[in-house]
């Protein structure tokens, strides 16, 4: 296929999709999957049918739409109506009513004018609730891999480079190193064989950013892992992908066939020298495959163990080659990155974490779901106005972000804005995209023990602090969520904590004691007020005995 | 091969291009602990005992993995070093059923050398007693799991010297655990040749051979760097030079 067919493939779609009158697209991913998308695409389609209005309109599964709390959700896409909650009758309803006479069906809408997507800003995302997640046609008439036609005809690797470099994109996995950077270290690293890696092993309780990006548009991806692996000189791309993800595994080898047929990956793409072939490799459940040195080990079918850095796997990654390795949302930045121009993507956001960040907001807030915001926004702003705070009747205590890395952030630091750098001078980190909102019926020692349970679990056994640590750290923290530790084993607790942050040998041990260290920060009295008085060595005789028998 | 001048607690040093900052560091008598670092074979940076300050980074460092640089300054004995090492072993301590008086290699162990040499007097830590195996259906040695450090030098000898790879890693975290084969019994491995190279590279009584009693067991570890020197010179007898004579 050469770029004037890709074009005229666009037009030729553009032409279909303007053929029905209505084009209805209802949430597919996993969130309206799993609140019942199904029952009400099925009563649309029996409903269209019955009618005889189903030629005239266009059933479409497309990506997230984020209201995940409000599904299974369906977008008129003509006149932009969103309804909520459908189940069958209410699927009737939209057809009959709205499909057949044009009335909306107002008492099931949420209003596209709420907060919630007011204030948000989709670069990520720009493809929800347009296109069908699993038709490539539809993806190259929303300007889908126009952007790799843009490198392949007429950018040298050296300019791709240095136009990521100047748009400032930072990781977004959460450290937030520079994207352009790690290109250019890869591209200049010695090799006849590099890699492109895709971190999709997305591990933190309660996020599901990449999920949703490889659900809903995963040739977004696919485009920006091949626009990589043009620029660094890579022939080859491996997403690795965590197997409790089988939707998008699904939506990712058929995307990759798609493109395959399309000659878009492969050899001579889009005939001109370049090749680049794309696998998917999935993975067995390990959290700490998520950091990239035991990912790589993991795709080379070895126990995911991390190693320490350096030598970086931008100098020696997969089989000791150079490697770049970015998260999904870092590739999906990529495509409007080039399309439109770094000095656009450096006007959104700060100055220094320019663009947007994909969040995946949950907890005691009013409206749940998948957002997308410009770098910069207030903590406030995400929580009160996009989230519609916290739910009647309760009060606010804390924003969770970063997972079981990060750190609770309390009300006084609400007005902070969301970037890197502000982020970690809190005690917390961006993270991938977690955010969970805690109101006053929360306790914070528990909430530092659930996370420290989940590190205590993922931690690979490999260093000493890591697995020793946690698991110390667990037991003092279950002993004052008891109330049975004392003022000793709270400063012990501490001691640790901050040994193991020091002395860990990969980011989730150097991590972990995250939201053990920021709830003290910030809620301390919470920890005091549950501690014993004296140490048991110091009460009566009987405490002594009853201690000893325990431990034997 | 380029040469690097790096400064080293305040002394300076020379290092050949791609040698540890531990390498130098034992070259020249500068004790750094370490404990699953073993020459010969590929370093892990898994201790965490041989960390080192770096200066201009806040981060700490494994001397067996990383390469001094030019005009770089480290610190090897700095008071928060000290106190991450003493904590360390501490940790190794609660975790695993240590009994000396009753350890085969009493008196040349060396977790105890560690602990002699952080200065542990106590544990401060509540011991984890975890409920571990011993296997001794293998005819010449025993595997106690309760003495296990989880250095995995073993692991790393019995793949990269012997070639066998019976060792390896099952479970993770702190229910992390040596195996033979597929979890297999040591005595039924069919990749073991009963070399008997895991249990002289074991630093403590995990690995010991049947028949020594309290205290008896000596370990000679330097073997692994003879092969391995040999291997790299090239001064082996394979079995074509058996053949070709």
């Amino acid at each position: 296929m050469t770029i004037e067919d890709l074009h005229e493939l666009a037009e030729k779609e553009r032409q279909r999709q303007a053929q029905y009158k209505y084009r209805i697209l209802y949430c597919s991913s996993a969130g309206c999957v799993s609140s019942g998308c199904e029952a009400a695409r099925t009563a649309l389609k029996q409903a269209l049918e019955e009618h005889g209005v189903a030629k005239q309109c266009e059933l479409v599964g497309t990506g997230c739409l984020g209201m995940c709390g409000e599904g299974p959700l369906v977008l008129v896409h003509n006149d932009q109506t969103l309804y909520q909650r459908v189940d069958a009758t209410i699927a009737r309803k939209i057809v009959e009513e709205h499909i057949l006479k044009g009335n909306i069906v107002r008492e099931h809408t949420i209003d596209l004018n709420d907060p919630f997507f007011a204030e948000q800003k989709k670069i990520v995302l720009e493809n929800m609730g347009k296109i069908n997640a699993e038709s490539i046609e539809e993806y190259i008439a929303a300007d889908g891999y126009s952007a790799l036609v843009k490198v392949l005809s007429g950018m040298t690797p050296e300019d791709v480079i240095s136009e990521i470099r100047r748009s400032n994109l930072r990781g977004r996995g959460g450290a937030g190193y520079p994207t352009g950077l790690k290109w250019d270290i890869v591209r200049k690293s010695p090799s006849d064989q590099k890699y492109v890696v895709c971190n999709a092993d997305e591990g933190d309780p309660g996020a599901f950013m990449d999920r949703s990006v490889l659900e809903g548009d995963p040739h977004r991806v696919l485009e920006g892992m091949a626009i990589a692996g043009y620029a660094v000189g890579a022939n080859q791309g491996y997403i690795y992908v965590r197997a409790e993800y089988p939707l998008a595994i699904e939506r990712l080898r058929l995307a990759i066939k798609q493109a395959e047929r399309l000659g878009i990956l492969g050899n001579r793409i889009l005939e001109s020298n370049f090749n680049f072939h794309i696998d998917i490799r999935i993975g067995a459940g390990a959290f700490v495959c998520g950091e990239e040195t035991a990912l790589i080990r993991s795709i080379m079918g070895r126990r995911g163990r991390p190693r320490p850095r350096p030598p970086f796997p931008s100098e020696k990654g997969l089989w000791d080659k150079p490697t770049v390795i970015n998260n999904v949302e870092t590739f999906a930045n990529v495509p409007p990155i080039i399309r439109n121009g770094a000095s656009w993507f450096t006007s959104i956001g700060t100055q220094k974490s320019p663009g947007t960040k994909v969040f995946a907001l949950a907890g005691k807030v009013k409206r749940t779901g998948l957002i997308e915001v410009p770098m910069g926004i207030s903590l406030r702003k995400v929580v009160f106005d996009i989230g519609g705070g916290t739910p009647d009747g309760s009060t606010f205590k804390a924003v969770q972000t970063g997972g079981p890395s990060g750190g609770c952030i309390p009300e006084q630091h609400l007005d902070l804005p969301v970037d890197y750098e502000s982020l970690q001078s809190v005690g917390s980190i961006m993270g991938s995209g977690g955010m969970i909102v805690m109101d006053n019926t929360s306790d914070m020692v528990d909430v530092a023990k659930f996370f420290m349970e989940f590190c205590m679990d993922e931690s690979c056994g490999k260093c000493i602090p890591c697995r020793v640590g946690t698991k110390h750290i667990y037991m003092m923290l279950d002993k004052i969520v008891k109330e049975e530790g004392t003022e000793e084993d709270f400063a012990l607790l501490q001691e640790l904590c901050v040994m193991v942050k020091e002395t860990s040998l990969c980011g989730l041990g150097q991590s972990a004691p995250n939201p053990v260290l920021s709830t003290i920060r910030f809620f301390r009295e919470e920890y005091t007020k549950k501690l014993q008085p004296t140490s048991c060595y110091e009460g009566n005789a009987s405490t002594i005995t009853e201690t000893n028998g325990e431990q034997k | 091969m380029g040469v690097v001048t790096f400064t080293m607690d305040d002394v300076q040093y020379s290092a050949n291009e791609g040698d540890t900052i531990l390498k130098v560091a034992r070259d020249n008598g500068v004790h750094i602990p370490t404990l699953c670092f073993l020459e010969g074979l590929s370093p892990v940076g898994a201790c965490r005992l041989c960390l080192v300050e770096i200066e201009g980074s806040p981060k700490l460092f494994p001397a067996c993995t990383t390469k001094p640089a030019e005009g770089m300054i480290v610190r090897t004995q700095t008071e928060r070093l000290k106190k991450y090492r003493k904590m360390i072993v501490e940790l190794l301590a609660s975790e695993g059923n240590h009994q000396c008086a009753v350890c085969v290699v009493n008196g040349h162990c060396e977790l105890q050398d560690l602990a002699y040499e952080v200065g542990l007097d106590h544990v401060r830590f509540p011991y984890l007693y975890p409920a571990k195996t011993l296997d001794a259906s293998h005819k010449e040695f025993v595997i106690d799991r309760n003495r296990c450090v989880l250095c995995t030098r073993c692991v790393r000898v019995c793949h990269e010297v012997e070639g066998a790879h019976v060792w390896d890693i099952a479970n993770r975290g702190i229910n992390c655990e040596i195996i033979a084969d597929m979890n297999t019994p040591w005595g039924e491995s069919d990749l073991c040749t009963s070399c008997g190279k895991c249990v002289r590279v074991c630093p403590v009584g995990a690995l010991l051979e049947k028949g020594a009693t309290v205290g008896e067991l000596k370990k000679e570890r330097g073997f692994v760097k003879v092969i391995v020197t040999a291997r790299s010179k090239h001064e082996w007898i394979t079995v074509e030079d058996h053949e070709e004579e």
